[in-house]
């Protein structure tokens, strides 16, 4: 599983990562979590608005930091390749 | 455990307790107004009329309101600009002529849910998605400028009259300095990769499938962290409120910067774009300059220049224009401000 965060590092941003990796552990999954910081890239994601989380290439939420349990079920909820 | 957490999930549990929390605010809001004229005058027997006991009044007053004022504020705010959408605002404001555009996205950018840090990736998106340049300026002049928790401080501490002359003239500027900005041709200036991105993925909309307890947590999480990150700015803005209150002298700033005077505008601004302020820490201060006599047009100058002409904002923006386009951006917004001032100082004075 490819696990991305996009943001230009601000505050949110961080946040996201850090949720994100208390997921992960919580799942005990083992995953990398990649941070996208470089503007045209993120847009190239179609996101405009940031922080954002991709997981395996798909958007799966942007703009806002969720709760740990609604990041697990995400990360739960995607297929496994 | 974040806030979201302990919000529960029934339906009628997150009515009863959303129902509760705006009760307890309601009652903190009234005790507010009343148990600081008990600490001072009757427990501590501190006379009405003294400095210091003024200034200390106004303090903790003000502090505890303020910061009652902006939970409720941003909370509303937040949840219900969570079934707007940047992606919505920009499918609205595609392939829009200028003038119509213009008007279009300053509207948009008071009510669409919008950060500063995410200025740069969604200038891209715009401008990558063919929205005119000018239209984009406009829409991002709008955001921080008729900031939506500022209406509602406005509307609390000034009535509805300055708040409704705000809204007017902050969308009067955005409207008109994107549309000059758009006029002036510009594009050179915009660093060349914006026009190059390729906008691709599939687009998802970042608000429209959340639930109703997920807009609720959104709205708790921004209150938390609009809070954890502007208490100095209010407490540093408050105190010298605080202290204008108390000690400086009725004819001081009427003199110096009264309607009547021919700088005082011009001044102003010139000392808002440097200082950068939430708008919640610059409001107590106007409002005790406001006691003081300075007329609002000066006041409204002053306010917009702090919120809409920042430092870190051009940075930002430096990542996707060249300086010469932020130069004149500046430029084009603060003698928008300045004119407003004037007006307002003229037809108010």
């Amino acid at each position: 599983m490819i696990v991305k965060v996009l943001g230009s590092g601000c505050k949110n941003c961080l946040k996201l990562e850090r949720v994100t990796r208390q997921a992960l552990d919580e799942l005990g999954l083992e995953a990398a979590i990649e941070k996208v910081t470089d503007y045209p890239t993120i847009v190239g994601y179609g996101v405009m608005a940031t922080p954002a989380l991709v997981i395996d290439e798909r958007v799966v939420l942007s703009g806002r930091v969720p709760p740990t349990a609604e990041v697990r079920d995400l990360l739960a909820g995607a297929p496994t390749s | 455990m974040t806030i979201a957490e302990r919000v529960p999930t029934s339906t009628r549990g997150r009515w009863g307790s959303l129902t509760t929390v705006a009760a307890l605010w309601a009652v903190a809001y009234w005790i507010n107004e009343h148990i600081w004229d008990l600490l001072f005058y009757d427990l501590l027997e501190m006379s009405p009329e003294a400095r210091l006991t003024e200034s200390l009044h106004f303090f903790f007053y003000d502090t505890v309101k303020i910061a009652l004022l902006l939970t409720g504020i941003i909370f509303v705010i937040t949840v219900l600009r969570s079934y707007m959408s940047i992606e919505r605002t920009r499918a609205l404001l595609g392939g829009r002529r200028e003038g119509v555009g213009n008007v279009m996205a300053a509207g948009l950018g008071v009510v669409t849910p919008f950060c500063s840090c995410s200025a740069v990736p969604a200038f891209i998106g715009f401008v990558a998605a063919g929205v005119p340049l000018g239209v984009t300026l406009s829409f991002l002049i709008a955001s921080p400028l008729v900031d939506v928790v500022a209406v509602g401080l406005l509307l609390s501490l000034f009535g509805v009259k300055v708040t409704v002359i705000y809204i007017g003239a902050g969308l009067g500027i955005a409207i008109v300095a994107g549309w000059v900005l758009g006029r002036l041709r510009l594009e050179r200036w915009v660093e060349p990769f914006v026009f190059e991105t390729r906008l691709g993925g599939e687009l998802i909309d970042s608000t429209a499938d959340l639930t109703f307890s997920q807009r609720v947590q959104m709205g708790g999480e921004e209150v938390a962290t609009v809070l954890r990150k502007i208490w100095p700015y209010l407490l540093v803005g408050i105190g010298v409120g605080a202290a204008i209150h108390g000690w400086v002298p009725e004819d001081f700033f009427t003199t110096y910067a009264g309607a009547d005077t021919t700088f005082g505008v011009l001044v102003a601004v010139l000392i808002g774009i440097p200082l950068y302020s939430n708008v919640a820490g610059v409001l107590p201060l106007v409002g005790a300059l406001y006691d003081k006599g300075l007329p609002m047009g000066t006041l409204l100058a002053f306010m917009m220049a702090v919120v809409a002409l920042s430092l870190p904002e051009m940075i930002l923006l430096r990542r996707v224009l060249k300086p010469p386009l932020i130069g004149v951006y500046l430029a084009v917004v603060g003698s928008s401000i300045i004119a407003v001032g004037y007006l307002f100082n003229a037809l108010l004075g």
